[in-house]
């Protein structure tokens, strides 16, 4: 039996592939969104962050564990409005009938 | 209990899925949009998911009940902001967004270090813990520099380099004493955690001190694929697969998009992080010509008559917020039958893409929009170019040797017959290299403000 560690070893080595792969095609113009997407989906420390909190014993780890959750949810929730609001004018420009 | 815990890993694994397939959306520009609401639905089931963790309840109410007001609090407070801010403080946001997931990796770490691990789970909590505390500071720095709360320039010290090289070793010392606890050491066992992350911290603070303005894309990208690494380590840690995926696969594409940073400045990363770019200004002197200015009626005047006109924005513009304006000046130009095309360099502005996002805010069609490769040979054909608050990308210095630009890859505007470059004073780019631009016989100059000087070129060419 290959050992828990060893497996997530192997998940992240697919996913850093993975990442790669994704990202490789992406045009200039889709930088920005790319970066404040990807910045949205590193929000998902929330869920550690939550655990953390979660698991605390001591005043002392649900104080960090707090300050974590806070952080973690600003994270999320910044990452998503902005990356939705550029995406928006994307597409508002996109749309938009060629000039001349 | 056994359903339970499986329905929690079954949300995990569809919401590593959701990841993947919507950053993957992301990457066409027609289905960008749905991209962040998948990569959002499976965020907001992964968090609401992790409610339900059963041992949590044995924890009674206390943490449950903190667990909501974090939620409350943060996601609160990045929501407004997020909606408030304009988008020529995006780069900043981005930073500061990424700052705050640095800090809550460090935040995990530092709890999971708080109530004991084993020896595997405690070094990759100490190395989580000291890769995302760099990040929170780090990306601070840089939010401060472009929220201009602190100069954008270089700061620099004699012996910085030794410091913060000294600082590192300090937390690593510490991070290690925190594994190993070795007996007979002269302080308290428990001084060690604090300590740690003290240096952690202020390694990401000095490191960032040297950065400059310019460089910023080439370290946003940085932070945010550190942070993801970051965030993979604690999910190592925590046995959380959702975070192992979403952390690492944001370390990869934040690497990519690192590397690709540096290299349209030919420069390696470690040259930005080292080097305090811009620093010193080169001596004067090797120039010949001199500056011609005109005014905006006059530069009017050239637009209207020419048959094609490419735009060459930089962070000027987003500094003056002038891309509404720009637009303008598009729609009356091709509305005189001007062909008109914009000229984008990888590293103009503070983040990656920042003058795509300006110019789609002010609604400029994206496929008027072209990259340096697309437009370079296009310059020899264009009548006018206009460049507006852009100075080290399009500096021919970046050609001759010794220039401390040389090798960079310009937008050769200077190849087009007239150029006209919109300016705020005499001052200098961020490289602190004088423009041989500037001097060139088809070169003329508008100065100042780029909205007001655009505003102006608007208004005189409704009148002819």
């Amino acid at each position: 039996m290959i050992s828990e560690l060893w497996t997530a070893a192997f998940i992240a080595m697919l996913a850093a592939f993975t990442g790669y792969e994704v990202i490789s095609r992406v045009p200039v113009i889709l930088h920005t969104p790319l970066m404040s997407g990807s910045n949205f989906v590193h929000g998902v420390v929330l869920v550690g962050a939550l655990v953390a909190l979660g698991f605390a014993t001591t005043w002392p780890e649900r104080i960090i564990g707090f300050v974590a959750v806070v952080l973690g949810a600003a994270n999320v929730t910044g990452g998503y409005v902005v990356t939705e609001r550029i995406l928006e004018m994307f597409d508002r420009s996109g749309r938009k009938p060629k000039g001349g | 209990m056994v359903a339970v815990t499986d329905a929690i890993e079954a949300v995990y694994v569809l919401t590593a899925a959701f990841f993947i397939l919507g950053l993957h959306r992301m990457s066409h520009p027609t289905t960008a949009r749905s991209g962040i609401v998948w990569a959002g639905c499976a965020m907001f089931a992964a968090v609401a998911i992790t409610f339900l963790t059963p041992e949590l309840f044995a924890n009674g109410a206390t943490n449950i009940a903190l667990m909501g007001l974090g939620i409350a609090i943060g996601g609160g407070f990045g929501y407004l902001a997020a909606v408030r801010v304009a988008m020529t403080d995006m780069p900043q946001m981005v930073a500061i967004y990424n700052g705050m997931g640095g800090g809550a990796a460090a935040g995990i770490a530092a709890v999971a270090l708080l109530a004991g691990t084993s020896a595997t789970e405690g070094s990759l909590a100490v190395t989580g813990g000291l890769i995302g505390a760099v990040s929170f500071t780090g990306s601070l720095i840089a939010f401060l520099k472009l929220q201009g709360w602190m100069r954008q320039k270089p700061v620099v010290y004699p012996g910085q380099q030794p410091t913060n090289l000294l600082v590192l070793a300090l937390a690593l010392v510490f991070g290690s004493l925190l594994l190993l606890r070795p007996a007979g050491l002269p302080f308290p066992g428990g001084a060690y955690l604090p300590a740690f992350f003290l240096f952690a911290l202020g390694f990401g603070l000095l490191m960032t001190l040297p950065i400059g303005g310019a460089d910023m894309p080439v370290v946003i990208s940085m932070f945010n694929a550190l942070t993801g690494l970051a965030v993979g380590l604690d999910g190592f840690a925590l046995s959380n697969y959702a975070m192992v995926v979403g952390g690492v696969i944001v370390g990869a594409a934040g690497t990519l998009l690192t590397l690709v940073m540096a290299r349209a400045m030919n420069r390696s990363v470690s040259n930005v992080l080292f080097g305090a770019f811009g620093a010193t200004e080169e001596a004067a002197g090797t120039i010949q010509g001199s500056m011609k200015a005109v005014d905006a009626d006059d530069a009017a005047v050239l637009l209207a008559y020419a048959n094609k006109v490419i735009i060459a924005p930089g962070y000027g513009m987003a500094v003056a917020q002038a891309q509404h304006k720009v637009k303008e000046l598009m729609d009356q130009l091709e509305a005189k039958g001007v062909q008109v095309k914009f000229a984008i360099h990888p590293v103009a502005g503070r983040m990656p893409g920042h003058m795509n996002v300006l110019l789609a805010e002010a609604g400029v069609p994206y496929d008027h929009l072209n990259d340096r490769e697309e437009i370079n040979p296009e310059f020899a054909s264009a009548d006018v170019v206009l460049v507006i608050g852009a100075n080290d990308v399009v500096n021919p210095a970046a050609r001759r040797q010794g220039s401390p630009l040389f090798g960079m890859p310009i937008l050769e505007v200077d190849a087009a017959k007239n150029v006209l470059v919109l300016k705020r004073g005499q001052g200098r780019g961020f490289a602190g290299v004088e423009n041989d631009l500037f001097y060139k016989e088809n070169a003329r100059m508008v100065y100042g403000d780029a909205q007001e000087t655009v505003g102006r070129i608007v208004q005189a060419l409704k009148k002819l």
